[in-house]
């Protein structure tokens, strides 16, 4: 899973740190500080074992206790009849057999792949628009970042998903506004064609962390290979997709894998704007929603487990292709 | 990117033209958030009634009455949110500076392994573990009480913030430490006297970070809280929307008002370093 990292901006140099290389490459180690150790500690082998250990106390009872452990157990939970009070009954891999049987988890995935495919490249679209913008060295830069990383902060919460869903209502402000052009709006949060698309739009309204993303990444471009394509007389356009997007594919790909993982696992708009339903016609039964219910709702945990297996299985393919990806498109300067 | 020398008014009315835009799309953005501030006054006749953020008849009776409406006060709720947050925030210091320091600057058998695993947790999709976790805390009869929200965050399972810390602790000069060791300090005084005042930036993003995920977090505190009176402040609102029966819009939007003002207060405050720190770390909403 560690391979699964992309290269962070963390690696490519806050103001306080020196570091010279620019961030590794894609699927290479996290440069565990091997480089910049002095000899020094390396004379004698493993002198702080247990000094170490002490200081990772707490985190090792997090990792084994909390998370290593519990996968597994979850795992063993996948393969059972599992209801809480009593305990887990054995029966293989029906769990599994009985996913592709059920429209209902069919329906969740299908719509959060939709919610995935739709919401990720229309915000880091939306994105990287606004951090170009933002690049071009006017005034009140402070103001425009602040405004505009807001709604990312606020938008995974309660009252933002109440709000959209006011918004989007029969007699909501969006509807008034259409009526100004004698367009007569439909119930958006009612209506299954649409439900999803309230959703997808509430995510793309939350550009902002991708935005600032991007933004650190659009300073760090060396000015003078824009100085040489002015002179060779390059367009905004022709600038834009062969120097400027080339040198930001870093960044889009740490966007795209984040943005991506972050939108698997949607849960509070779709729970609010449903009313925990999932909305009509289960139009916006996200993957999460469904395994909350059968997990919560009607306690069948060992369904829930498997449910929780396959998104990991299926967050773990999607890296992967990335990856597969960021070899052919991503390119890192030096 | 100015692409040729542009002569000075020029470059004005190009900066004139960006302004008018990037203003456009800040009041599209910001609009619903200020219509939701004006509603949370108007009477409730008149909420959707006009597109006018400003309320012509101002009134308080959404927050006098929404603030008890669903049976428990707003003012558990928010004392628990509080309680919930302080914990986590508290418990991400402690655990995650100290992992970091020892994966940053000692050196132990596996450490290179230790790190690609904590790295791996990163993407690890947290409802990967919430089922088995649940039934860990549901033994340990911790349902229905604060300490699943808590207790997690003082076992450093935020790995993000013992990346961020990492990485920071990684720019500050061995020299000191160095410094500090020929003088007598062993690693616990360093740790304390050395690093961690240095590290303080990285302190506050994580403690403003980890305040505001927790305070809006929804779905493990509707797992874990059941009982009214400990229910935090999303999940009181979400008891709002059980209970809206089309003539309570008022009392839910005052009262959602009402959720976002810690967020906004701490936004407030740490604005510039919570901006940066996002920009230079890349980290989800």
């Amino acid at each position: 899973m560690a391979s699964a990292i992309p290269s962070s901006p963390v690696d490519r140099a806050p103001e306080h740190t020196q570091s010279t290389e620019r961030g590794p490459a894609p699927g290479g180690p996290p440069a565990a500080g091997s480089s910049t150790e002095p000899r020094k500690a390396r004379r004698s082998k493993h002198r702080n074992n247990r000094v170490a250990y002490a200081f990772l106390a707490p985190w090792f009872i997090g990792i084994f206790g909390f998370t290593l452990i519990p996968m597994g157990y979850s795992l063993y939970l996948s393969l059972t009849k599992f209801d809480l009070l009593t305990s887990p009954k054995w029966i293989g891999l029906a769990n599994y057999k009985a996913l592709w049987q059920d429209p209902q988890f069919l329906k969740s995935v299908t719509v959060t792949l939709e919610y995935v495919l739709f919401s990720v490249p229309l915000k880091l679209a939306l994105a990287l628009v606004v951090a170009v913008a933002l690049n071009k060295g006017l005034g009140a830069l402070g103001f425009y970042r602040s405004v505009f990383y807001l709604p990312s902060l606020l938008g995974t919460s309660v009252a933002v998903s109440v709000m959209w869903r006011q918004i989007f209502s029969q007699q909501g402000l969006f509807n008034q506004f259409l009526s100004w052009f004698g367009i007569r709006g439909a119930d958006w949060i009612g209506d299954p064609r649409f439900a999803l698309w309230t959703l997808i739009l509430l995510s793309a309204w939350q550009f902002g962390t991708p935005m600032l993303i991007f933004l650190a990444g659009l300073k760090q471009l060396p000015r003078d290979l824009y100085e040489a394509a002015a002179l060779d007389g390059a367009g905004r356009f022709r600038t834009f997709f062969q120097i400027t997007l080339p040198l930001l594919s870093p960044m889009v790909f740490f966007n795209l894998v984040l943005e991506t993982i972050n939108a698997f696992q949607a849960f509070t708009p779709a729970y609010v704007v449903s009313g925990g339903s999932g909305g009509p016609i289960n139009s916006t039964l996200f993957y999460t929603l469904y395994l909350y219910q059968k997990g919560f709702g009607s306690l069948q945990m060992g369904y829930a487990s498997a449910m929780a297996w396959v998104l990991f299985l299926v967050i773990g393919v999607f890296t992967a292709i990335y990856f597969a990806m960021s070899r052919r498109f991503v390119t890192y300067a030096n | 990117m100015a692409l040729l020398p542009q002569s000075g008014q020029q470059r004005t009315w190009n900066h004139w033209r960006l302004h008018t835009i990037l203003l456009t799309a800040v009041i599209v953005m910001i609009y619903p958030l200020i219509w939701m501030v004006g509603a949370s006054f108007k009477p409730e006749n008149q909420i959707f009634t006009t597109l006018n953020p400003l309320p012509l008849h101002f009134t308080l009776r959404g927050y006098t009455s929404g603030w008890t409406s669903t049976g428990t006060s707003f003012t558990v709720y928010l004392a628990n949110s509080a309680t919930v947050a302080i914990g986590a925030v508290l418990g991400n210091l402690i655990a995650c500076s100290l992992a970091a320091y020892a994966f940053a600057r000692l050196d132990f058998a596996f450490r290179k392994l230790w790190f690609a695993l904590m790295l791996g947790t990163l993407m690890l999709p947290f409802q990967a573990t919430l089922i088995p976790q649940y039934t860990i805390f549901f033994k340990l009869n911790w349902v229905n009480t604060f300490l699943p929200l808590v207790v997690p965050q003082f076992l450093a399972t935020d790995a993000f913030f013992i990346f961020l810390m990492v990485q920071f602790i990684r720019g500050i000069p061995r020299e000191l430490d160095e410094a500090a060791a020929i003088d007598g300090a062993g690693h616990l005084r360093t740790f304390v006297s050395v690093i961690l005042p240095l590290l303080r930036p990285a302190l506050i993003t994580t403690a403003v970070l980890t305040f505001i995920w927790t305070f809006n977090d929804f779905l493990r505190q509707l797992v874990y809280l059941s009982n009214n009176t400990r229910y935090t402040v999303p999940l009181g609102l979400n008891a709002f929307i059980d209970r809206a029966s089309g003539s309570s819009y008022g009392d839910m939007l005052a009262m959602s008002v009402v959720s976002l003002v810690p967020t906004m207060a701490v936004f407030l405050l740490a604005q510039k370093r919570l901006v940066d720190g996002v920009a230079n770390s890349g980290i989800k909403g």
